[in-house]
């Protein structure tokens, strides 16, 4: 396995040099969508697939539609392509000068199990099998409940782009699928299966690699596969219901955090009642996260019908 | 003891195969003159290469559970390619390729 990984490692290295010296931001993003499927097989390779699904999810595959769907907003806007294969030496600098002190950290690093045994000890009170699902909903809860939040602040600072008389429209471009085409026949016969797959991914996130995150990611896909094939009409940022969907999944994560409260402290979930409570956080949490993300992908409204 | 090096050979057989088809895909989009016959050559490649690498893979399975991922993974695969190609093919005729 050690040429697997040397030539994994290699690949790595020449994808990200790819991304960010070669010519053309369309390549450019191509390159770096190639990276993160890369990364996430390297995750894979080093025992981690819960990281490897977030990072084969979101880093790849959502990062990467944003960033094509950036790099297709420019080119309709006329924009000259900024980036030329001229070096950036200020960047350059300040890139090579945090790679130095990552390589440094990782050097530096005390050789050990790490925290995974002093999780495995404390694993039986969390309410959940997973000592990954365990860190991110209950012992560092704080970090996911925010991360939540800064979600739902960039989809609100994304709205802000919408034209002025768009303001009320259905969210993102205008799609022209045909009625009976490819693309309808697609998102047809695609969402079921995504559904299974989304809601697999969450209820199998509490004793396996799986989450929140993950299951919203393949939903949110589906959603906009649904939008884009014409099937169904995009909301406006105006429906009430759609806006409760989307503050849903950190409001309850923050009530309940504020519940806790009543057992010792904020985000302290008892461990009796840890599995339910984390179990109704992942749920709500998923639509939330799949709504927010399909949201952002399909962007600002453009003019289209509204809902 | 056979049976397992009979899978073990099924397996090496039908990957290897598969990778074939991968490099022979691969071939096809570097050399090929433009988007329709690059496209034909990818899909067609890729699709059979894949459900080669699932089936060689499936020998190594340890119940049918995994079979039947594999099965479902390849399945998508096919219907994601098919109907990617398909919008590809469509925008490349729109942007007035031959």
């Amino acid at each position: 396995m050690a040429v697997f990984d040397l030539a994994l490692c290699t690949l790595i290295l020449l994808a990200a040099l790819a991304a960010v010296a070669g010519p053309g931001l369309f390549r450019a993003v191509v390159f770096f969508v190639v990276y993160g499927v890369l990364i996430a097989l390297a995750w894979v390779r080093l025992g981690a697939p819960d990281v490897a699904l977030a990072e084969a999810a979101i880093g790849a595959g959502l990062t990467g539609v944003l960033l094509l769907g950036a790099v297709g907003r420019l080119s309709r806007a006329g924009a000259d392509e900024p980036l030329t294969s001229r070096i950036d030496w200020p960047v350059a600098l300040a890139a090579g000068l945090v790679g130095a002190m990552l390589v440094w950290a990782v050097l530096s690093l005390a050789p050990g199990p790490g925290l995974a045994p002093a999780v495995a000890e404390i694993l039986p009170q969390t309410g959940v099998e997973n000592p990954v699902t365990a860190v991110l909903l209950n012992l560092r809860a704080w970090d996911t409940l925010l991360e939540s939040v800064v979600l739902l602040a960039a989809l609100i600072g994304l709205w802000p782009l919408a034209r002025g008389g768009a303001w009320q429209a259905a969210a993102g471009p205008v799609h022209h699928a045909l009625p009976d085409g490819v693309l309808a026949g697609f998102g047809r016969l695609l969402p079921p299966v995504a559904l299974l797959v989304g809601v697999y991914l969450v209820w199998a996130g509490a004793y396996q690699p799986g989450g929140a995150f993950q299951g919203g990611t393949v939903l949110a896909a589906a959603g906009v596969l649904c939008v884009m094939a014409g099937l169904v009409r995009a909301p406006g940022m105006a429906a009430p219901l759609w806006r409760l969907a989307l503050v849903a999944g950190p409001g309850l994560f923050l009530a309940l955090g504020v519940a806790g409260m009543a057992f010792g402290g904020f985000l302290l979930f008892p461990t009796a009642l840890a599995k339910g409570m984390i179990l109704a956080i992942e749920m709500v949490l998923t639509l939330s996260i799949a709504v927010t993300l399909a949201l952002m992908v399909l962007g600002p409204p453009e003019g289209g019908g509204a809902q | 003891m056979t049976l397992d090096l009979l899978r073990l050979l099924l397996t090496i057989a039908l990957t290897g195969a598969g990778l074939v088809f991968y490099v022979a895909g691969t071939l096809g989009l570097l050399r090929f003159p433009d988007t329709f016959s690059r496209l034909h050559a990818l899909t067609k490649a890729d699709n059979l290469g894949l459900g080669l690498l699932a089936l060689g893979l499936a020998f190594q399975a340890p119940g049918w559970a995994e079979v039947a991922k594999l099965a479902l993974i390849w399945l998508l695969a096919l219907l994601a390619a098919g109907t990617v190609a398909q919008l590809v093919a469509r925008a490349a005729l729109g942007r007035g390729a031959r």
